[in-house]
């Protein structure tokens, strides 16, 4: 079936999302001028305010084009602060979303560090979400590091600076003679000492130096980055403080909940309204017809009631006539017949390289298998909420979103108002993991509100989760590899058997990598895409497209190593030393710190080697498997040491991770991301599935979903290599590499290969 | 009908529905929004509290059921003085996301009431039905064994305080 334009501009949408986190040029992060900071005057309880510009993308510039010709100062869109207060606070803002990356204590480090900051006496704001001012204000592809480390530390240490020009002035020396410590100006030679605060107003008087030639620390000036610290918000999360977007309470709130078809494209022919509208508590119940996008709001029945229960209640109650005619019918097992029928008719590669025949004519081995995996969920714990208010001709949302700039843009150009008329309040998001990219529960909080005389929360149930998700779609790869007499990889034959929505390119999440799957990734390539069509919507799943490329990449190049007899460390770093093809010419140049590179590649790797006790005896049953990717910025090797019994029952005994992200930040919150990444992907590989028959997912809830518990969750060991790159984010890098390390020590252990995530399906349990 | 609820040592009358789950009680009527709605099915285990020092799970206890001593997260701390676990939780950074976390906390609160020195036997058993999808779990059994005093046994848990 044809799907309309409306439907297929979700995945539009996403995809973009994915190729702006995937393709952001190094200009994006390292423009700066000396006119990157500004005072700002008249904050309420005085100070120093440096206001500085957090994001200089290109998409951002282009909405500054019309005031390009003003003066300097005219164009210099300020988004984000550091204000140091006559008390001593230090207030950061953030302006990206926190949904568990650790982001707002990342932000507030960074500046403290080169501000020479006392760490407990800085707080770290949430920032409005207004995309003319901040830019991009979302928290995907762990781009938020890379994107601010550059302007916090400048922001840090041009305050620095004009903190201590006030204290060289108030005694009458030079600056030379006075440095910073713990929030203190101290004159080194006398010993006089003022602290940040006492300095704030007088800080606030001196010239904004030249961003240029203020000097940034060197790492191994560093006083506070790289060490442990707790979260920000740590102590309000424990306590049940309401941060998150469920939390939203405001007075005369009414709740709502929203159904739609189970199979995604039905619409509602009638529902029992007046049954409904008796219930206990429901105030109102209506259909809504949406705009078609499933990425904003799907046709479906709003139930308007005094409490969340009430509203859960009247749903259960719920029958809907719904018109299906344009509605999905995919099923999961047609999908995987009709790919194995599919694996035999290769179409017209899109990328040759090299003579993929005469390699393999000419090959000491050829291996020929089959990979596959299936569609998966995000199920972040918190349901899909968001609460809005329409008053005075103005839409007024709070939401967990990832994206909440864009959702912004939606809801203003679905409500045809103009931009001053919608306000998006960014809460904390419980979880994201790509989900909240989208914004389908913010759209349809807005379209909602327009017929609710009252702030209205509209709370997902999680079922509704279940049924309505963005899923990582499933794949199929029909292989081919050679490695020649001299026991190197000569040749790949790749045929990717995947889902389009629009029948002409991969849906988002579903295409090939670059990073954990190159085109280059032997002398001789052979490369096709075949596609299936899926109406399901599908979208980024963390670390998407490298989540699943990885596994097969991975554990190919294990297959292949294990062929030519060779050991698999050794058969990696001699594949990490192949020629690579020119970077291309077309387009912004590759930025280095997130691109491949050969010898962070071998230098995690070696040290996962070292750390696991690669090359050690051990007992039958217990096998130390290891693979490499490079991901979202980071190169990460991951090592899984594991023993498999007689019923194919996993015990992991400790992954050992190895990441090259540049300089830690927060070596606690890094860790934690190494570990949770790692987990996510042992949980995802072993037991998670979503299946879909006559359009409708057929899981419904955490308990047909075994999202891993504690009970199976294995030691996380996590070591890091300082490099000198600019810092890359840890959301997602963790994620890929794992699914194969795990496999490949099923391998050693068994002798059994897996080459279908989840593995549950090859009989495996943990 | 009303209710008379007992919660975080006071007392509260609500004039509800009998089946209304104490989850919804506690967030929409009484304004505590500390404890979590994740799955409505008790699968997850965000909505946990303790009902005379046993967890429960809030989403699926009716409020005609619920005629123990209920605590939530914000009746945990005594008097302005936070519970070991919250502080460990906090000294070790347990949380990502956070929203499984007071759940997790009074789980683990139930457990030391009842075991003061758990074994990592112990905290599996006791903790696997509460669902972290962050997947802190490393940190979790670190922060439980710190506050009960007692180092952790299991290689690869440890996690040097802040």
């Amino acid at each position: 079936m044809q799907l309309s334009k409306e439907f297929l501009q979700y995945d539009a949408d996403l995809q973009a999302i994915i190729a702006e986190v995937t393709n952001f040029a190094p200009s994006s992060v390292t423009t700066v001028n000396r006119r990157s900071f500004i005072k700002l005057a008249g904050f309420a309880g005085g100070g120093l305010v440096l206001a500085f510009n957090l994001d200089t993308s290109a998409a951002h510039a282009s909405t500054l084009t019309g005031a390009a010709a003003g003066t300097p100062e005219a164009t210099t869109i300020l988004n984000s602060f550091v204000r140091i207060a006559p008390d001593n606070t230090v207030t950061v803002f953030s302006k990206g979303p926190e949904i568990g990356q650790g982001i707002k204590t990342a932000f507030g480090l960074i500046i403290a560090e080169e501000l020479d900051a006392d760490w407990k006496t800085v707080k770290v704001d949430q920032a409005p979400i207004n995309p003319k001012v901040y830019g991009y204000q979302g928290a995907g592809g762990s781009t938020s590091i890379p994107r601010g480390w550059d302007q916090l530390r400048q922001a840090g240490a041009t305050a620095r600076a004009m903190l201590i020009a006030a204290a060289a002035q108030q005694w009458s020396v030079p600056v030379t003679e006075c440095t910073a410590s713990n929030s203190t100006v101290i004159h080194t030679k006398s010993g006089k000492k003022l602290t940040f605060g006492a300095l704030a107003k007088s800080a606030a008087t001196q010239p904004v130096p030249d961003v240029t030639k203020v000097p940034l620390k060197k790492t191994a000036e560093y006083k506070l980055l790289g060490k442990r610290y707790t979260g920000v918000d740590n102590l309000k999360l424990v306590t049940g403080q309401p941060i998150f977007g469920i939390d939203i309470q405001m007075p005369g709130m009414l709740y709502a909940n929203y159904t739609k078809c189970p199979a995604v494209g039905g619409k509602v022919k009638s529902f029992n309204a007046d049954e409904i509208k008796k219930m206990p508590g429901i105030v109102d119940a209506f259909a809504l017809d949406g705009n078609g996008n499933p990425a904003e709001v799907m046709p479906g029945v709003a139930i308007i009631a005094k409490s969340t229960w009430q509203a859960f209640k009247a749903k259960a109650a719920l029958k809907v006539d719904w018109d299906e005619s344009s509605a999905s019918k995919d099923s999961s097992t047609a999908a995987t017949a009709k790919a194995k029928e599919l694996a035999t008719k290769m179409p017209a590669p899109a990328n040759n390289i090299g003579d993929v025949d005469a390699a393999f004519a000419s090959a000491a081995k050829v291996v020929e298998s089959a990979y596959d995996y299936a569609m998966i969920s995000h199920q972040q714990l918190e349901p899909q909420v968001t609460t809005a208010w329409w008053h005075d001709g103005c839409m007024e949302l709070w939401t967990p979103s990832q994206q909440s700039d864009r959702g912004l843009a939606m809801v203003t150009a679905m409500l045809k108002l103009t931009d001053d008329k919608v306000t998006v309040h960014q809460t904390r998001a419980g979880g994201g993991f790509g989900r909240r990219l989208a914004n389908d529960y913010m759209c349809e909080a807005a379209a909602i509100a327009l017929k609710v005389p009252a702030p209205v929360k509209l709370q997902w149930k999680r079922e509704d989760d279940f049924a309505h998700d963005f899923f990582r779609a499933g794949g199929y790869h029909f292989l081919k590899g050679a490695v020649d007499k001299s026991g190197k990889l000569s040749a790949i034959q790749n045929h990717l058997v995947t889902f389009a929505a629009d029948g002409t390119r991969p849906v988002s999440g579903g295409n090939r990598s670059n990073n954990s799957f190159p085109v280059d990734m032997a002398p001789n390539v052979r490369y096709a895409v075949s596609l299936m069509p899926l109406q399901i919507p599908c979208g980024p799943w963390r670390a998407p497209v490298d989540n699943v490329q990885m596994f097969v990449a991975g554990s190919f190049l294990h297959e292949l190593g294990i062929a030519a007899n060779r050991d698999h460390v050794e058969f990696l770093l001699e594949w990490f030393a192949r020629p690579l093809a020119a970077p291309p010419t077309q387009g912004p140049p590759p930025d280095l710190s997130r691109s491949y590179n050969p010898t962070r590649a071998a230098g995690v790797l070696k040290l996962a080697a070292e750390k696991s006790g690669w090359g050690k005896k051990l007992p039958a049953g217990r096998g130390l498997g290891i693979a490499f990717g490079c991901s979202y910025g980071g190169h990460i090797a991951q090592a899984v040491e594991l023993t498999v019994d007689a019923k194919k029952k996993i015990t992991v005994h400790k992954i050992t991770v190895v990441a090259d992200i540049g300089p830690v930040i927060n070596m606690s919150g890094a860790e934690n991301q190494a570990q949770g990444g790692s987990i996510d992907a042992l949980s995802s590989a072993m037991g998670l599935a979503i299946s879909y028959e006559n359009g409708r997912i057929q899981q419904t809830n955490f308990g047909d979903y075994p999202i891993l518990r504690m009970k199976g969750a294995p030691p996380v060991e996590v070591h890091f290599i300082q490099s000198d790159f600019r810092p890359a984010g840890l959301g997602e890098p963790c994620v890929p590499p794992l699914a194969a390390a795990l496999g490949n020590a099923i391998y050693a252990a068994t002798g059994d290969r897996v080459r279908t995530m989840p593995f549950k399906r090859a009989g495996f349990s943990i | 009908m009303p209710f008379q609820l007992n919660i975080n040592r006071k007392p509260h009358t609500v004039d509800i529905d009998a089946d209304t789950p104490l989850l919804w009680v506690l967030r929409d009527e009484l304004d505590m929004k500390g404890t979590k709605y994740g799955c409505g099915i008790g699968a997850c285990g965000a909505c946990t509290v303790l009902m005379d020092g046993r967890p429960i799970r809030s989403c699926l206890t009716p409020v005609s059921a619920a005629t123990g001593k209920i605590t939530t997260i914000e009746g945990l701390a005594d008097n302005g003085k936070l519970h070991a676990l919250q502080q460990a939780w906090i000294d070790l950074d347990v949380a990502q996301c956070g929203y499984c976390q007071a759940g997790q906390i009074l789980t683990a609160a139930s457990l030391l009431a009842e075991k003061p020195r758990p074994t990592d036997a112990d905290i599996v058993s006791a903790m696997t039905g509460n669902l972290c999808r962050c997947a802190t779990y490393n940190r979790i059994k670190a922060a439980i064994h710190q506050a009960a005093g007692s180092p952790a046994d299991t290689k690869g848990d440890t996690h040097a305080a802040l």
